[in-house]
């Protein structure tokens, strides 16, 4: 299938000087369709994420929004559509995407101090047999310190409460030093002070030029956090600008008219 | 006793010694690669390519018997084993890639069907070629007593090579058997490390098949990273731990059954490993059973004293046994539950404890700092002596317990 002409103009380096004004995608998703078995988690997608730009992506438990970013990543196969991040395809850019998993599924007993773990975002730049250099652990150090973890580098992860732990995986991906972050659920289970202390490290990473994409579930923030939503539920139901693409029907749609009425006029009135 | 120590200084007989040198190389191989095979919870695969090497060995010697060879050839034996082994591990991925099967029950289905066919296959052998003892049961649990000076040097060749690609391979694996997602959202092939890993799992196994044989090999992979694990919170030292302490195993224990005949060698090496095992599961210093005990009691210890000073401190009565015990051994408390002199002291002392840290609450609004006050940490180990005397200049002077200072 051929991409649309604004995807065209958004590919990175070089030609999108020539190109006209437009937002550059940094992910680019065309018709993706996903399945675990027979039925489809994720039906026939399109999104696009721009450049420089805090995006969302929301919907409800189920739909799909992990399924999504993760055969973005290719983690998991997908049956259909391609996916590019800044105009090539995602294999090719690999060192430029950071993931955050949703509630990473490791094994917290797992000899491994939150300094090794965030280390771990390093391997791909030091490749299999270069050295850990002092250069590597200052990187570490500043990353864990930008969390606000500075002080449990040594500690293992296991020891970790739940929202330290979530830091601890914010920082690794930091430490990948990409211009893409993926992430799942960040706010999911840490206090408001954590959540603060994230969001302003994610705003962050976005006046430095870099691309946000997180699946969000705290309706109330979408539109004091991002700048750009994905609302979907097995199909995207509306993408956009927060400011246009994030009203009432399109939340009605997309929660399949479960959020009372009210509650959705206070989450939009929050947009004026 | 002096034979034990001779065949520890290599000094009982030139056999003793390539048993040792061997076995010792042997542990250090497969402490490294089971280290990941353990962190990759995937210890029971192992099992199954152990059990499935037993019909190559019998194919094996079928096939250099019908070519004309002699059939005992330990490299022609060893490249069968590793042919079925590596069915036998296809075969578990397989079953739990494709079908909905467990992997546990992939691996029983796997490693009893391998398992009975090599013992059909090897009975068979034994019926056909009556008077040619062809040995081939040794690969169940090992044997040592014909032991090669060239089968000692590919344990060594082959365990060296091992180790140098757990070398190689530590950081995918380390990122595959810690975060299988996030390997793959970066770009590692998780399936070709695991096939990695367990190939090299497979080498180790094969290699150690005339040593201690296939149904005990699996130790060797798995109680030395364990044993590992009670003193490092680091999987870098974990591998390093494990290879000395597998080493150690192989050594010590091929010694032990050279000091005294009929010790089977590969038994007596996986029951030194379990007992270095059982040494760590109690005394580790920081994840052993006692220590974590000690330290429990100490903490309670701590607790209650710190509770019993407060109430004398508040004039009041301590009820709790557990803790006038603690304060009487300690000379802060009569037996008739009257503090002493010392015990008053004290107790004026944790009271400004507490009221300095009520102060530093109210002050310090950063969380990094007041978040530390658990009702134990004293204040002095937190603050300054500097911002203490502020906190003091708030309070105003100490007051005494017990009306008698
Ligand atoms: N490993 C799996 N095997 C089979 N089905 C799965 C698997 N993972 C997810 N699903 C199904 O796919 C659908 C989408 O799941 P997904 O995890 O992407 O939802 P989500 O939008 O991230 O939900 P949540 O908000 O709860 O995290 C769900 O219906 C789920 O049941
Ligand atoms: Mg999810």
């Amino acid at each position: 299938m051929t991409p649309p002409a604004s995807l065209k103009l958004a590919s990175h380096e070089g030609r999108a000087a020539e190109a006209a004004p437009g937002p550059e995608a940094a992910l680019a998703i065309r018709g993706l369709t996903v399945s675990y078995g027979q039925t489809p988690a994720v039906f026939s997608a399109d999104a696009t994420f721009p450049a420089r730009t805090m995006s969302a992506i929301v919907g409800p438990n189920g739909a799909g929004k992990s399924t999504l970013l993760k055969a973005a990543l290719g983690v998991i196969p997908r049956v259909s559509g391609e996916v590019t991040a800044f105009g090539r395809p995602v294999a090719e850019a690999r060192e430029r995407i950071a993931y955050v998993p949703q509630r990473a599924s490791v094994d917290w007993d797992f000899p491994a101090t939150a300094g090794d773990v965030v280390l771990m975002g390093l391997y791909r730049r030091m490749g299999l047999l270069g050295r850990v250099t002092g250069a590597h652990r200052r990187t570490v150090r500043a990353c864990l310190g930008r969390v606000g973890m500075a002080d449990f580098e040594g500690r293992q992860i296991g020891e970790l409460s739940g929202g330290q732990q979530q830091r601890v995986f914010l920082a690794r991906a930091l430490a990948q030093g990409a211009d893409l972050y993926l992430l799942d659920e960040p706010f999911a289970g840490v206090d408001a002070a954590t959540e603060r202390a994230i969001i302003d490290v994610l705003k962050a990473l976005r006046d430095e030029g870099r691309a946000v994409v997180a699946v969000h579930h705290d309706l109330s923030t979408v539109t004091r956090y991002f700048e750009h939503v994905l609302m979907l539920n097995v199909r995207p139901v509306a993408e956009g600008p927060v400011e246009t693409a994030f009203t009432a029907e399109a939340l009605d749609a997309t929660y399949g008219g479960r959020l009372a009425a009210t509650h959705m006029d206070s989450l939009i009135l929050a947009t004026a | 006793m002096d034979t034990l120590i001779s065949a520890l200084l290599l000094q009982a007989g030139y056999n003793a010694a390539l048993v040792g040198i061997g076995a010792a190389l042997l542990g250090v191989a497969s402490g490294a690669a089971g280290t990941f095979l353990v962190l990759r919870k995937r210890a029971l695969v192992s099992d199954a390519v152990a059990h499935a090497t037993l019909p190559g060995v019998g194919l094996a010697f079928v096939a250099m018997v019908a070519l004309g060879g002699d059939g005992r050839a330990l490299a022609g034996l060893l490249a069968g084993s590793a042919l079925s082994a590596w069915v036998g591990l296809l075969a578990v991925e397989w079953m739990t890639r494709r079908t909905r099967l467990p992997e546990d029950a992939a691996i029983g289905a796997v490693l009893s069907v391998f398992f009975g066919l090599g013992i059909v296959i090897l009975t068979l052998i034994q019926t056909m070629s009556a008077g040619r003892q062809a040995g081939l049961e040794d690969f169940l649990l090992g044997a040592t007593a014909g032991m090669l000076f060239s089968d000692a040097a590919m344990i060594a060749v082959g365990g060296a090579v091992a180790v140098a690609l757990v070398w190689a391979l530590r950081r995918p694996m380390t990122l595959v058997a810690f975060d299988a997602e996030y390997a793959a959202a970066t770009g590692t092939d998780v399936r070709r490390v695991d096939l990695a890993m367990m190939a090299l799992v497979m080498g180790v196994t094969v290699i150690g098949l005339k040593l201690v044989g296939l149904v005990l090999i699996v130790a060797l992979l798995i109680i030395p990273p364990v044993t590992a694990r009670f003193w490092t919170e680091r999987s870098g030292r974990m591998v390093w731990g494990a290879a000395a302490l597998g080493g150690a195993s192989g050594y010590l224990g091929a010694a032990i059954s050279a000091s005294a005949p009929a010790l089977p060698t590969g038994p007596i090496i996986v029951l030194v490993a379990a007992a270095l095992f059982a040494l760590s599961l109690l005394f580790a210093p920081a994840r052993g059973v006692l220590a974590a005990m000690l330290r429990q009691r100490r903490f309670q210890a701590r607790v209650h004293r710190r509770q019993g000073l407060l109430a004398l401190a508040r004039s009041e009565p301590i009820l709790e046994p557990y803790t006038i015990r603690v304060l009487v051994a300690e000379g802060l408390l009569r037996r008739d539950g009257v503090a002493t002199e010392a015990g008053r002291a004290e107790a004026a002392r944790i009271a400004r404890d507490e009221k300095r840290w009520e102060v530093a609450r109210e002050i310090h609004r950063d969380a990094a700092l007041t978040g530390r006050y658990d009702g134990l940490t004293p204040i002095d180990a937190v603050f300054t002596a500097d911002e203490i005397a502020e906190f003091d200049r708030r309070l105003g002077p100490p007051m005494p317990v017990g009306g008698m200072a």
